[in-house]
């Protein structure tokens, strides 16, 4: 919406006072994350600005330690597996929600997106208990089981949002040409959907990539992922190594976000919804 | 239609609502199928152990386990008066069997949630009832020899209380509530007193971050919604990227910001703004601070979508009309927006009372949260009957506040950017 | 649907083989040693984990956590052991204990009661390891003047003004709040043990209170020394040792210091029980406990280990005589007995 020309001078006042103030906002959510970017390079021990000079030797410490490169590996096995399930799971659960009525739909419905919700402190206790006693405590498969069910809700949420927009005539037309349910689905319907699917999974992924709580209450060292290990490093060892990590962490974060981003105009532009 | 099978049709003897009515109803099972597995799934690593963990808080093992036959003895007991003797006899040898099978510690525990001084209490009559050689002629009396303590109601209550299957008393004492001796409930002494004070801090901080959020959010969302969408688009992904980043990240990132010699003090002191660097972290101003940042995403994105489609032209014909900007803005946009407005708050308040990383590494002790107790119960005291107290009353404001949002809002018109 | 249900399979199952061929879940795996993170972890890694491995050729994993007896209560109570060897306080050696969570030690396997000193043989479960301490220490590049000499300086906020740091818990406070006020350090637990005490010493830290910041893992007084956020705080000796070998310009004050024993237990139903004593022994031969000592100030258990320390290195150990000046031993009786009322009255204090 741009300044109208006939636009009084309080118009004017108001209309740059909150480009400003919106300027402002978005500076300070972007800001105090890009901090610990450069920070990773200092040459120092502490974790202070100014630095005293720059190198690369908290990358060099990461990738020598054994237990951050340990972690690394661990939180891509949880978190590529726990992306496997919770978009198989969550994208059959998404298309049955919207396929039809049926009873209790509403209560399942909540109950899927429970575990957005729920504090992660509960859930992580509750899992703890039910693991240890299952023996699913300090295991790999309990921590990609614990994250697939902290990460189903955003791909039945992003895939339900994708399904809405599709029209369901098509698949009637695709079965009346003679073509099986399962040639529906992957001819007609999942080409159309697989940007929500897509971006689901990306939801899953980063789900179980950033995850601690849990972590920190089922994972034994062996199963520490980069943010559990993190946790450790703010209270043990407050060393750059973090910084160096959270820096690399924020770079998959930003493309994982990008892709998300661009799967989703790619979705609106297919569907015609471009404003 | 193909003439063959309408001539199928009427062989089947079956009318066209039947037909439809039997493919609707295999399209539901079908999409109840479908459904399924996530539900299932959902139902063992999700809803089960959370049920259980809500169990913990009525549960009460530790005494029937240890002591059974004192457990037993002592529910005919009316409590009016001192317990008998089979009851005192009943006491000697589970505490000698406890102590031989080293649980006797475990039932001290137990009992001494209640009372202060029962863990001792119990210890040591246990070594000594372990020590006696001889049967003696009153176990009553020997025992309350052994320690008066035994010789009181108060103690004696606390037992039969605590040998029940079920206890109200986690539930109770995460409201500030105990049982006296009478069974009547009681607040506790003012210097015990915790957790009330713990619900009110956490539902007050969850409700001033919530309007920090709203208000930093609204104008970024509403300048979001009426900018060009190319423009919009991108500055998206600058709203989306906190949301995206690990919690981790941005609580260091937040420390390395607001620390003593961070970058905040190190800017004012340049400024000369301060003398002294200021205490930014590690106070309640650190998390708000750390907090508004984690859930402003939250906010911007229901605002912005219900934001996109408000029409122009409302505002622009009230002011055509002769309203004053402001007013036009306050009496026509804003309340277009209210359904933007209660989505993102109650969405924003329902995840900030659940807060738990963020007020433990950027938080003093003043600014914990229910969340910090109920990890602390777990882990550092092992009280899990507590921790699963305080975990009720925390979940039930979440489930409570959750299904104002999906009555009034609906979980399916959430997005996520 | 045919194809959809194979699809799903194979992904099921191919994230299901992700979870369960990833190395080692808990049945045959290796010893586990559980320590208290940061810098002393780092000189046990050094003495202790590295030099065992290699004599005896098996893996050693080691994590690090801060005290908390609920993972060693669940893995006990799901009979699924994951840790074998903890390094606990005394207090939390003796409930652990009791509630049976513990193995009992067979002293034959470790030596015998007699090569210790007389306190590592702590109630029936632990094997003394070290002798710690919890000291005043300061920055001196920061207080360059002249520095505080006792609790009853760190109190005085007027001459040293700034925050200070405490750990997170009623033990030491109270103790260290009574030493301020000038309580003589024999009479702390008598002092303590009258209700009049207590109040006496959370009046005494509520004097401090508005200048108070907790910290609850050993690593952090160290940090924040560093990073000017408190300018005196207590700590563990052996943080602050490290802290100056790494170029700091830190200060303890062994006036007032506030001295325990820490202890290895073997976690009730460890499939490692053997390895573990094995390990314990390793760890208790002098030669290795000087070679810990010297890499991190703590005192050694065994009797002999005194004499095998450096006399430069032995002048930072807790256990030194010009250390133990005005020093108090932590009374683990006394905690085991007042623990679980004293830290919840300390939360409610704390949290106000």
């Amino acid at each position: 919406m741009a300044l109208n020309v006939y636009a009084s001078p309080l118009e004017k006042i108001w209309y740059y006072l909150i480009r400003v103030f919106c300027v402002l906002v978005l500076i300070g959510l972007v800001l105090p994350i890009m901090v610990i970017i450069p920070i990773s390079f200092t040459s120092d021990t502490m974790l202070t600005y100014p630095m005293p000079g720059v190198s690369l030797r908290w990358f060099k410490e990461f990738f020598s330690s054994v237990m951050w490169t340990l972690s690394m590996k661990n939180s891509f096995i949880i978190a590529g597996a726990t992306t496997a399930l919770a978009t198989a799971l969550g994208t059959l659960s998404a298309i049955g929600l919207t396929m039809a009525n049926f009873p209790f739909k509403g209560i399942i419905t909540g109950i899927m997106i429970m575990p957005m919700v729920v504090p992660i402190v509960i859930t992580a206790v509750g899992i703890y208990f039910f693991f240890a006693w299952t023996g699913l405590a300090g295991t790999h498969l309990g921590m990609i089981l614990a994250h697939t069910a902290l990460a189903t809700p955003f791909v039945v949420i992003t895939v339900t949002a994708t399904l809405q927009g599709f029209n369901r005539n098509q698949i009637r037309a695709g079965a009346s040409l003679g073509a099986s349910p399962g040639r529906v689905f992957f001819k007609v319907t999942l080409p159309q959907i697989l940007p929500g699917v897509i971006s689901g999974a990306l939801f899953a992924f980063v789900t179980s990539f950033d995850e601690v709580v849990v972590a920190l209450f089922i994972a034994g060292s062996e199963q520490y992922t980069l943010p559990r290990q993190m946790f450790a490093g703010i209270r043990e060892k407050y060393n750059p190594t973090i910084a160096a990590v959270a820096a690399m962490m924020i770079v998959v974060s930003v493309a994982l976000l990008v892709s998300v981003e661009l799967l989703r105009r790619r979705n609106e532009r297919l569907r015609g919804i471009t404003q | 239609m193909n003439p063959s099978y309408q001539k199928l049709d009427a062989a089947e003897g079956l009318s066209l609502k039947v037909r439809l009515r039997r493919a609707e109803r295999k399209r539901k099972i079908k999409a109840a199928g479908l459904v399924a597995p996530l539900f299932f799934f959902l139902l063992t690593t999700f809803i089960i152990p959370i049920l259980m963990l809500l169990y913990r808080a009525i549960d009460n093992p530790e005494i029937m386990a240890v002591m059974p036959r004192t457990a037993q003895a002592i529910q005919k007991w009316d409590g009016a008066a001192l317990p008998d003797e089979p009851v005192f006899a009943a006491l000697a040898d589970d505490l000698r069997q406890a102590r031989k099978d080293r649980t006797v510690g475990m039932a001290g525990k137990r009992l001494n949630y209640d009372i202060t001084g029962f863990r001792t209490l119990v210890l040591n009559t246990a070594r000594k009832v372990s020590r006696m050689k001889t049967e003696p002629a009153s176990y009553r009396e020997k025992i309350i020899g052994m320690d008066k303590r035994w010789g009181e109601l108060l103690y004696w209550s606390a037992v039969k209380r605590a040998a029940a299957p079920f206890t109200d008393f986690y539930i109770l004492s995460a409201l500030d509530l105990k049982r006296d001796s009478g069974g009547h409930i009681v607040r506790v002494p003012a210097e015990r007193a915790l957790y009330l004070k713990v619900l009110f801090r956490t539902l007050w901080m969850s409700l001033i971050v919530t309007l920090c959020c709203l208000i930093l959010g609204y104008p970024v969302a509403w300048l979001l919604a009426t900018l060009p969408v190319r423009i919009s688009n991108l500055l998206m992904i600058l709203v989306l990227l906190p949301f995206w980043t690990s919690l981790l990240v941005r609580t260091a990132s937040w420390i390395i910001v607001l620390q003593k010699e961070g970058i905040i003090n190190e800017i004012l002191t340049r400024l000369n703004l301060t003398s002294a660097p200021l205490q930014l972290v590690f106070n309640r101003f650190g998390v708000y601070v750390a907090m508004t940042h984690i859930l402003l995403p939250f906010m911007i994105l229901p605002l912005y979508s219900v934001m996109k489609n408000i029409s122009p032209s409302y505002m622009r014909a009230a002011v055509s009309l002769g309203a004053n900007p402001v007013v036009a803005f306050w009496k026509v946009y804003v309340p277009q927006s209210l359904p933007g407005i209660s989505a993102g708050c109650l969405l924003v308040y329902i995840l900030a009372i659940g807060y738990y990383i963020t007020p433990a590494l950027i938080g003093g002790p003043k600014d914990q949260m229910l969340s910090y107790f109920i990890a602390f119960f777990t882990n550092n005291t092992i009280n899990w009957g507590m921790a699963s107290g305080l975990a009720v009353l925390l979940l039930g404001a979440t489930i409570l506040l959750y299904t104002v949002f999906n009555r009034f809002i609906g979980i399916d018109r959430l997005r996520m950017g | 649907m045919k194809r959809i249900s194979i699809l799903v399979a194979i992904i099921v199952g191919v994230a299901l083989l992700a979870g369960i061929t990833v190395p080692a879940d808990s049945d045959a795996r290796e010893l586990t040693i559980v320590s208290w993170g940061g810098a002393y972890q780092e000189a046990q890694r050094k003495a202790y984990f590295d030099p065992f491995m290699k004599k005896t050729g098996k893996k050693i994993l080691d994590e690090s956590y801060n005290g908390e007896m609920a993972k060693i209560k669940a893995m006990v109570e799901a009979k699924n052991v994951t840790w074998d060897l903890v390094q606990v306080e005394a207090p939390e050696l003796i409930n652990a204990c009791e509630e049976g969570l513990l193995e009992i030690i067979d002293w034959s396997r470790v030596g015998g009661k007699g090569s210790f000193i007389p306190a590592a043989a702590m109630g029936e479960c632990g094997v003394g390891s070290i002798v710690w301490a919890f000291v005043l220490a300061y920055d001196a590049g920061k207080i360059t003047g002249e520095g505080p000499k006792s609790w009853a300086d760190f109190w005085n906020v007027k001459k040293w003004p700034g925050k200070r740091a405490l750990r997170k818990s009623a033990k030491p406070a109270l103790e260290t709040a009574l030493l301020a006020d000038g309580v003589p350090a024999a009479d702390i637990y008598k002092m303590l043990s009258t209700s009049a005490g207590i109040d006496r010493a959370f009046k005494k830290l509520d004097e401090l209170k508005p200048n108070l910041q907790w910290w609850e893992a050993g690593a952090q007084p160290p940090q924040w020394l560093a990073a000017g956020d408190v300018v005196m705080t207590s700590a563990y000796n052996g943080r602050i040792s490290a802290a100056v070998k790494e170029g700091r310009n830190f200060k303890i004050v062994w006036n007032g210091q506030l001295y325990a024993l820490d202890s290895w237990v073997i976690v009730k139903g460890s499939p490692n029980i053997d390895l573990a004593y094995e390990f314990i022994q390793f760890a208790s031969q002098p030669q290795n406990q000087a070679i810990s000592a010297a890499a991190i100030p703590y005192g050694p258990t065994h009797i002999k280990a005194v004499a095998e320390v450096d006399p430069k290195i032995a002048r930072d150990l807790p256990t030194h005589p010009d250390n133990l000046n005005g020093s108090v031993l932590l009374n683990t009786e006394w905690w085991v007995e007042h623990q679980a009322e004293l830290n919840e009255r300390f939360n409610v204090w704390a949290s106000k």
